[in-house]
């Protein structure tokens, strides 16, 4: 299946105020914050509208509603969550929630059989005036280690578009909530944690950028002692 | 009196009293503006803030009766152990007896007190929960900790549903003479903990020296324990005209309550401090958690409950 083009997602996100839209987009907020109670915590930087991208730790479905949620409804509107399309095009209503409510960037995550270049898409986006939510892990991290290694897509996006603000983002607790091959979500309090945005510097390789973003986004993460 | 109109009156006579404290508050924060925030004016109108917010909440389930107030405890009860599971340290082993006692146990507590069944929601969770928990934690075969895990569940759900219930089964008391006004009880017990906490703050701050927890409360004295506690328990005694006490019972109910509250507040200033954290939650921006609000009430509640029900009821 092949991700919508730009064009139609512009058209789209400027109708975007269909009362229908409207209404599943409070829906999937309100149950965000009924389950998890879920606080913004704008640490190190403050919210701007300017095109950003934010990266973020990813363990569940539902991260990027979390950051969606606590967004302020304006910039809300602006933040698209760049998501697989194989996941948000199989049946009408996740295209509904993907496309319509969510407006995510989709992308076809698997190189053989994708007719756009991902990093094209966002930076196109991001001309367009959207912010970006991107999980740089490039999957769910099921594993017990706090962060995988970066997918390099981070560093091409942020080579395509230095000016662009990249935010670390670390969201806290939302595994718990519904950890792998548990079908009920248990309610616990869940706090998303902006951190100091950062660019890519003159002359930083590849692997020193992905180390240095990864760091940063590490670096939001609460200590906590006990095992989960 | 006939019931409803001791509950305006109480009502219009707190109302009137917060309109006093916010406009003392302005007045405040106006004539200390110039010489830079100031902290204890802002914890002072903050405060006021989250009493107005507590007492439209409990007035708008007032007027709808038993529902209305089921419906508020029941959401107090249900951020409650949200707030208190967050800080346990439970495993993905424990995910089934947490979503049973979210979404079976607490529900069913409430149910109970609502047909008013008192031999089975007395028990319900000191007994079937106790025992029901620890068997859905054990089948899934992780060991580690389990003791810990399994106590700290148990004690989330006593704490947060099991005595947060027994503030609304106070509505189930059958007292002769008093039929129909039980919602006044409630009124009571919340009115005396608030003022006990907002009395030994203000007594603190006026006469405290001498601190009486230092390593659990370290902004308690003694001064403003038993200044708080003997005020709270004079008005607790002024208030009996809406119980079924006498002057003299109503004084000592209070300072009951009040002593349960205290005690209860370094209790779970105990279990913040262990766990690393000043507040259990943010409920409403910068005024802490469910659990900061109600932690005297948790305590006072279950022991209110039956001091009035064994010597007053039929």
């Amino acid at each position: 299946m092949r991700p919508v083009d730009e064009k139609t997602f512009l058209v789209r996100a400027l109708t975007m105020a269909g009362p229908i839209e409207a209404l599943a987009a409070m829906a999937v907020t309100g149950f965000a914050r009924l389950v998890t109670g879920v606080r913004g915590n704008w640490r190190d930087c403050a919210p701007d509208p300017r095109p950003r991208v934010y990266f973020a730790n990813h363990n569940s479905h539902g991260d990027f509603v979390l950051i969606w949620t606590v967004l302020p409804p304006a910039l809300r509107r602006l933040t698209r969550p760049v998501a697989g399309a194989d996941y948000w095009t199989v049946s009408r209503t996740r295209r509904f929630f993907g496309e319509r409510v969510f407006r995510a960037v989709l992308i076809d995550r698997n190189p053989a059989t994708r007719e756009a270049d991902p990093i094209a898409l966002m930076a196109s986006s991001l001309d367009a005036g959207s912010s970006l939510i991107l999980f740089p892990e490039g999957t769910r991290n099921m594993s017990d280690e706090p962060l995988l290694p970066f997918k390099t897509g981070l560093y091409h996006l942020a080579n395509a578009r230095p000016q662009v603000e990249l935010v670390p983002v670390w969201i806290e607790n939302l595994n718990r909530v519904m950890p792998k091959g548990e079908f009920v979500p248990i309610p616990l309090l869940c706090t998303v944690t902006f951190g100091a945005s950062l660019q890519v510097r003159d002359g930083e390789d590849k692997a020193a950028f992905l180390d240095r973003a990864r760091a940063a986004l590490l670096a939001l993460a609460p200590e906590r002692e006990g095992s989960r | 009196m006939t019931a409803t109109e001791q509950t305006l009156a109480l009502f219009g006579g707190i109302a009137a009293l917060l309109i006093v404290a916010s406009a003392i508050g302005f007045v405040l924060e106006r004539r200390y503006a110039a010489a830079g925030p100031n902290a204890v004016i802002e914890n002072l109108n903050s405060r006021i803030k989250s009493w107005w917010v507590m007492v439209i909440a409990i007035g708008v389930a007032f007027a709808f009766g038993k529902a209305g107030v089921i419906a508020l405890f029941g959401f107090a009860s249900f951020t409650a152990l949200r707030e208190f599971v967050t800080l346990l340290s439970t495993r993905r082993g424990d995910h089934l007896a947490l979503a049973i006692a979210f979404f079976f146990i607490l529900p069913a507590q409430y149910y109970l007190i609502w047909i008013e069944w008192y031999g089975l929601y007395s028990i319900f969770i000191p007994v079937y929960a106790f025992l029901l928990l620890p068997i859905i934690a054990a089948m899934r075969g992780d060991t580690k900790a389990f003791m810990p895990r399994v106590a700290e569940v148990q004690w989330a759900l006593m704490i947060c549903v099991f005595c947060v219930s027994h503030v609304l089964a106070l509505l189930t008391l059958d007292i002769p003479g008093y039929a129909g006004r039980q919602l006044l009880l409630i009124a009571f017990l919340v009115l005396v903990v608030q003022s006990s906490d907002v009395l030994q703050y203000v007594w603190g701050k006026l006469l405290g020296r001498r601190k009486i927890a230092p390593l659990l409360s370290p902004s308690k004295t003694v001064e403003g324990f038993v200044g708080g506690v003997l005020s709270a328990t004079l008005i607790g005694a002024a208030l009996w005209w809406i119980t079924p006490f006498s002057p003299w019972q109503a004084a000592a109910m209070a300072l009951i309550i009040n002593l349960m509250g205290f005690f209860g507040g370094l209790v779970m200033s105990a279990i913040k401090r262990d766990r690393g954290v000043k507040d259990w939650g943010q409920l409403i921006e910068g005024h802490g958690g469910m659990l900061d609000r109600l932690d005297s009430v948790i305590f006072a509640a279950p022991v209110f409950f039956h001091v009035t029900r064994y010597w007053w009821t039929v």
